[in-house]
């Protein structure tokens, strides 16, 4: 008896099964082409189907026939890394900036065919041209935002976010509550900011002034970390933590007592955008597909699930009232214009800070 | 002569550490040995006098490390290896369980467990205790080892106080040795083997981990494995002090162990079990 019942529920799991994957497949679907493309992106950096968002590889798919082989990063180095190695090829990078950047200076990037992509003329004019990309021969902008401070209003006081200055992070009330990025880039950013330089300069000097300001703050610090940030803010592990804008959401949805202030000083905006690496093997389906992310309803599907700002005017005009008016994530010129774009910086200087970094980070 | 005949089975294993582990041995101490530019240079290696510290404190907590886990399992393991077949079975069974479940994740859930608004404090609150700071400490670092390699301890000095005839025990007992002489004369001396693996087990991948110590370190007191993984895979890199970085390591842990082995002093009983 028990073994019927048993083959009777997995005959009916089977013809689910069955079922399910026929309804898969879509009337207006274009037919497979057999032709793939290769995209690497950073993790959770496009609206993949969850919570019942659009998941815009498969659109891809359904609209072109072109299948898209996804794989993710976790930063901007380990994309480097893999992209020099060779052993791997992409159609499709979304690498930050100063990336872009260094790629465009090795040489390591495609330029692209506009006449390709004309949903080009959809990206704000603010984000065409910027210092990593002057002519923007290389890049489509994907998405921005900036480096503020996320506090929790129950354990950080009033006045002291009124004013959101750089020097909470170094305020002695506030030892052991502090997290911090777990990179040199972002960490030596900050230090720099508070002390009023460039976030590219090339002095070392500076550097090494800001290097000496990191080390100094380590006793008050809880720890370095990145992703684990918002565990640790959800559960109000610590009041203080510098993050990326576009993760506000999240962590306001984790934990309603968190707040987001951009300090005085000013901070770093940073641009990720959509490049062709040097090489690639299907270049004009990787700017079909540029294209396609730069369609209105696909970036706003995007935007709306990453939470980063989107550079897409076609899609900023149909976002949800409550977050385009919302200054952590579309800023007023009063912010931006004390933001700073990171450059890349020449190789010796890069070797510097790795140093004082590592120096930072073992010190005891 | 069955050695030499039967030497051949081996080669498909042979093959497998040239192209795995001796081949990146190689890239290993070529990298440690040259600059960016792949000249020839000794800097790499003699830079590795400023980790120092790091270096010490790697292998300090490593070895706190290896100690709490020897002085733990070591009674678990000869009170298994008494115990009647199928609670013996069963008893293993539970010391290999949590290893079922991923490393990281069992690292995540230290994480959380030690934090300052996690599960120990909370409870600790209800009775009125704490909260105490657990989480980001080295304290934190050495029982995330002590929790992730105990295993690798207790399952060697399993493996070899098994082989202990119990007659020998017997035997000693009925020459008229008393418990502490039993254990001193006996049970310790066959149990070396057992040991020197369980500390070689758990030594090595204490002193080199950098999950752990990013985890429940909170990244502020790094070891010598978070350095290393930051310069390869992380956000300072440079293959070259990496790799000689590594070099240093493994020259350490090589010289560790053959200090261990001295100990050892060619007793018999039985091979080494991993």
């Amino acid at each position: 008896m028990k073994k019927r019942l048993f083959s009777v529920i997995l005959a009916v799991c089977m013809l689910a099964a069955i079922v399910s994957l026929a309804g898969c497949k879509q009337e207006d679907a274009v037919p497979l082409t057999g032709e793939v493309i290769n995209v690497y992106n950073w993790g959770e950096y496009i609206s993949n189907g969850e919570d019942g968002s659009l998941d815009v590889n498969k659109e891809f798919t359904r609209r072109t026939g072109i299948k898209v082989n996804y794989t993710t990063y976790p930063d901007n180095e380990s994309m480097y890394a893999k992209l020099t190695s060779g052993s791997a090829d992409y159609d499709v990078i979304i690498p930050s900036d100063y990336m872009i950047a260094r790629l465009i200076e090795e040489d390591m990037l495609e330029p692209l065919n506009m006449s390709n992509i004309p949903n080009f003329s959809l990206i704000d004019d603010q984000f065409k041209g910027l210092e990593y990309d002057p002519s923007n021969k290389y890049s489509v902008a994907y998405t921005w935002g900036t480096v503020g401070i996320f506090y929790n209003k129950t354990m950080v006081d009033e006045e002291d976010v009124k004013d959101m200055s750089w020097d909470i992070l170094w305020n002695e009330k506030y030892r052991g509550q502090i997290l911090m990025f777990d990179n040199p880039r972002d960490a030596f950013g900050i230090a720099l900011l508070k002390l009023g330089y460039s976030l590219n300069t090339t002095d070392k000097a500076q550097l090494l002034e800001a290097a000496n300001l990191l080390k100094e703050q380590k006793p008050l610090v809880q720890a370095y970390v990145m992703d684990q940030i918002f565990d640790k803010m959800a559960g109000a592990e610590a009041a203080l933590a510098p993050y990326y804008s576009g993760d506000a959401l999240t962590m306001f949805d984790d934990n309603e007592d968190l707040g987001f202030a951009v300090p005085k000083e000013g901070t770093n905006r940073f641009v990720d955008a959509i490049c062709i690496p040097k090489g690639a093997k299907n270049k004009e389906l990787a700017e079909k597909y540029i294209n396609f992310l730069c369609e209105t309803d696909i970036a706003l599907a995007n935007a709306e699930y990453i939470g980063y700002s989107t550079p897409n005017t076609g899609a900023l005009e149909q976002l949800d009232e409550e977050i385009k008016n919302n200054e952590i994530f579309y800023p007023g010129d009063d912010i931006l214009s004390k933001t700073q774009i990171f450059l890349k910086l020449p190789d010796d200087i890069n070797r510097y800070m790795d140093t004082l970094w590592i120096e930072i980070k073992t010190e005891n | 002569m069955a050695k030499k005949k039967n030497s051949w089975l081996a080669a498909p294993f042979g093959v497998w550490m040239a192209f795995f582990t001796l081949i990146p041995l190689g890239v290993v101490v070529y990298f440690a040995l040259t600059d960016s530019a792949g000249a020839f240079t000794f800097d790499n290696l003699l830079g590795i006098g400023q980790h120092a510290g790091t270096l010490l404190r790697s292998i300090w907590l490593g070895a706190i490390a290896t100690v709490l886990c020897l002085i733990l399992g070591y009674p678990v393991a000869y009170s298994i290896s008494r115990a009647k077949g199928v609670s013996q079975q069963t008893m293993v069974m539970l010391i290999m369980l949590p290893q079922w479940m991923n490393f990281l994740l069992r690292t995540y859930a230290w994480m959380t467990l030690l934090e300052n608004n996690g599960l120990i404090n909370k409870f600790l609150g209800l009775i009125g205790i704490g909260p105490l700071s657990m989480i980001n400490t080295s304290g934190a670092v050495v029982l995330g080892m002590v929790y992730n390699f105990l295993p690798f301890m207790i399952l060697p000095l399993y493996s070899v106080m098994t082989k202990i005839d119990k007659h020998t025990i017997e035997a000693a007992q009925d020459l008229g040795a008393n418990g502490l002489n039993v254990f001193r004369r006996v049970i310790l001396p066959l149990s070396v083997p057992g040991i020197i693996t369980g500390i070689t087990m758990v030594f090595v991948p204490a002193v080199s981990t950098f999950v752990i110590s990013k985890l429940l370190g909170g990244g502020k007191d790094m070891l010598i494995g978070d350095l290393i993984e930051m310069l390869f895979a992380g956000t300072a890199v440079n293959y070259n002090v990496g790799s000689a970085l590594s070099l240093v390591l493994m020259i350490l842990i090589v010289v560790c162990m053959a200090v261990m082995n001295k100990f050892d002093d060619g007793e018999e009983t039985g091979a080494l079990i991993a």
